[in-house]
């Protein structure tokens, strides 16, 4: 399932290359966007499909509702902006117009988490999972490599119903075979096998952590590595599975430790294996301008700094 | 289309006081306009659903949500769903929301609405698809004068004349009051026909509880290919002479004596 190259590739390129690919095959797919479309690399299936791309302009409010009305009107709608435009400032056109009708809009933000990097917290969005979380019919997926945003794309296309999809700005290091992975929608999966603890993870911090979870081994630590792409619905079987086996969790994301898969993991872990969590992901403060890594390794979501906080984490009785 | 109109302004106050709540100032303003719309121009199937030719149904959205009692009338009244429904208006359970609901699977409701400013903009995204399908099916769209204040409804007129929808027509009941007073008391959008124009639409300005000029100007923007907007000039609260202009109708349910004289005056009219 892991793959044993590391090739480092864009998330958005990806995804827009997937589009243009799935808008090949279905011709009832169109794609909005907001004055962003190089940025999002939706502007490929522009050039490839102009008659079927609506450029909004920067209106993210009105964009969210066309696309609901494009959806009403029998179309797979692919929309994209920044996650920060694409969350905070449309919550209520996303809950009271395309969730609440249930309409098949799939909204691929890009540029979510701290990792936007330079352009600072105005652009970081940290809450967006947490935003998207909450509102009813909404399912929320988190991609970890290129190998599974493609997959998820295609899932997207192919299943009827509003989803949020969160990529980075950043390029991901490949974490998946592309041979042997296939996307499950239903469950979280488990990488790696272990007995004294159990982390879970997704998007860009997923390769992070299974980076700790070696230097873990070394330690003698063991680690079950959970990913879970989908954040919501929540599907409990492997988490409960590998918490019931270590009592100890460490949630690692890119995102507020406030309602995101940190929040989702103990909402689950209440009900159905009380466990000791540690939430590892940015602690209710803005973010700030400074290089990706310089802002991962300040705000502890690299290796190193995941493995400090889990040999802490250990400690704890 | 006197009675039909008369009946159902009856059925929106008697819903609403069954509910104890409601908004029958808004609902009043525009039940003439959406008689207009149902019993002449709208080709809208009544085998909701189920017909044929469904698809080629002409699409209207109630963008000013709260007044749905007069959604819900008329289109009970016009035969989408029995009249027996409307007992049921706001309470636990009931396909008539508070708001429309789509969810709800009441015949006639194509989308939900309710948070304001938001309608044009699903129309927009309803005409793009009709356009790309070569249905050649009209969208019209209900707003409230107030609801214009929303910057979102703006971004959507921008969006109509940039995408040059030819398919689009809105219609604001221009009641003139909102919760808080007058519309140009709280937030003024005047010259409102000089600033549609110069968004690029046609505009036309009639009285919304003139029949024949709702009807004739309705059906030449329905046959029209250029952007339409139609300021209905409205009374909120009409037909019914305490509650007429008086905002403080907005949201509020009649009394049992209140509805009593609301109703002896519209049986008489």
């Amino acid at each position: 399932m892991l793959s044993k190259n590391q090739t480092v590739s864009s998330p958005r390129n990806c995804y827009g290359e997937k589009l243009v690919e799935l808008g090949a095959k279905n011709p009832n797919i169109v794609v909005l966007d907001a004055d962003l479309s190089c940025s999002t690399q939706t502007c490929r299936f522009a050039k490839a499909y102009p008659e079927r791309f609506f450029n909004c302009g920067i209106a993210e409010q009105d964009m969210m509702t066309t696309a609901a009305g494009l959806a009403y009107g029998g179309k797979t709608v692919f929309v994209s902006t920044f996650a920060m435009f694409a969350t905070a400032r449309c919550l209520d056109q996303i809950r009271n117009t395309i969730c609440y009708s249930k309409l098949n809009v799939k909204i691929v933000a890009t540029h979510g988490g701290i990792t936007v990097g330079e352009d600072g917290a105005s652009h970081q969005a940290l809450e967006d999972i947490s935003f998207m979380r909450s509102i009813p019919d909404m399912k929320v997926i988190v991609p970890a490599d290129c190998i599974e945003v493609s997959d998820v794309i295609e899932y997207a296309a192919n299943t009827n119903g509003p989803m949020y999809i969160r990529i980075p700005r950043t390029n991901l290091k490949q974490i998946f075979d592309s041979e042997t992975y296939n996307f499950n929608p239903v469950a979280g999966i488990k990488l790696t096998d272990g007995k004294d603890l159990t982390i879970v993870s997704n998007g860009e911090t997923l390769f992070e952590v299974l980076e700790a979870a070696k230097m873990l081994n070394e330690v003698g630590i063991e680690a079950d590595v959970l990913h879970y792409p989908v954040v919501k619905p929540f599907y409990h079987t492997v988490l409960k599975q590998s918490a019931m086996k270590t009592k100890k969790v460490v949630v690692v994301e890119n995102h507020s430790i406030i309602g995101g898969l940190g929040s989702a993991v103990c909402e689950s872990l209440s009900h159905y294996a009380p466990s000791k969590v540690c939430t590892i992901g940015i602690k209710d403060t803005f973010g700030q301008s400074g290089e990706q890594r310089q802002l991962m390794e300040f705000y502890g979501l690299t290796d190193k700094k995941i493995y400090e906080k889990i040999i802490k984490f250990m400690d704890v009785r | 289309m006197e009675a039909f109109t008369r009946a159902v302004r009856k059925d929106c106050l008697k819903m609403i006081h069954n509910a104890k709540s409601g908004h029958p100032g808004g609902a009043c303003s525009c039940v003439d306009i959406l008689a207009v719309l149902y019993k002449k121009v709208l080709n809208v199937p009544l085998e909701w659903d189920k017909a044929v030719d469904f698809n080629q149904r002409d699409r209207f959205i109630l963008s000013k949500g709260h007044a749905s009692t007069a959604l819900y009338a008329t289109l009970a009244h016009c035969g989408y769903f029995s009249k027996d429904l409307l007992s049921g208006f706001r309470k636990l359970g009931s396909k008539l929301q508070g708001h429309p609901s789509s969810r709800t699977k009441l015949p006639g409701i194509e989308v939900s609405t309710g948070s304001l400013g938001q309608g044009l903009s699903i129309g927009v995204g309803i005409a793009l698809a009709l356009r790309l399908d070569k249905i050649n099916s009209k969208v019209f769209v209900l707003m409230g004068d107030g609801e214009m204040q929303e910057g979102s409804v703006w971004e959507s007129l921008m969006n109509a004349n940039a995408k040059k929808l030819e398919n689009l027509v809105v219609i604001i009941d221009r009641n003139n009051l909102q919760i808080d007073g007058l519309v140009d008391d709280v937030k003024t959008l005047e010259p409102l026909d000089e600033k549609l124009r110069a968004f690029g639409f046609d505009v036309y300005e009639i009285d919304g509880h003139n029949f024949e000029q709702i009807e004739s100007v309705c059906l030449e923007a329905k046959n029209s290919n250029r952007l339409t907007a139609i300021i209905a000039n409205t009374i909120k609260g009409k037909g019914v002479s305490f509650m007429e202009n008086n905002v403080s109708w907005h949201g509020k349910a009649p009394n049992d004596e209140e509805l009593r004289k609301a109703l002896e005056e519209l049986d008489v009219k």
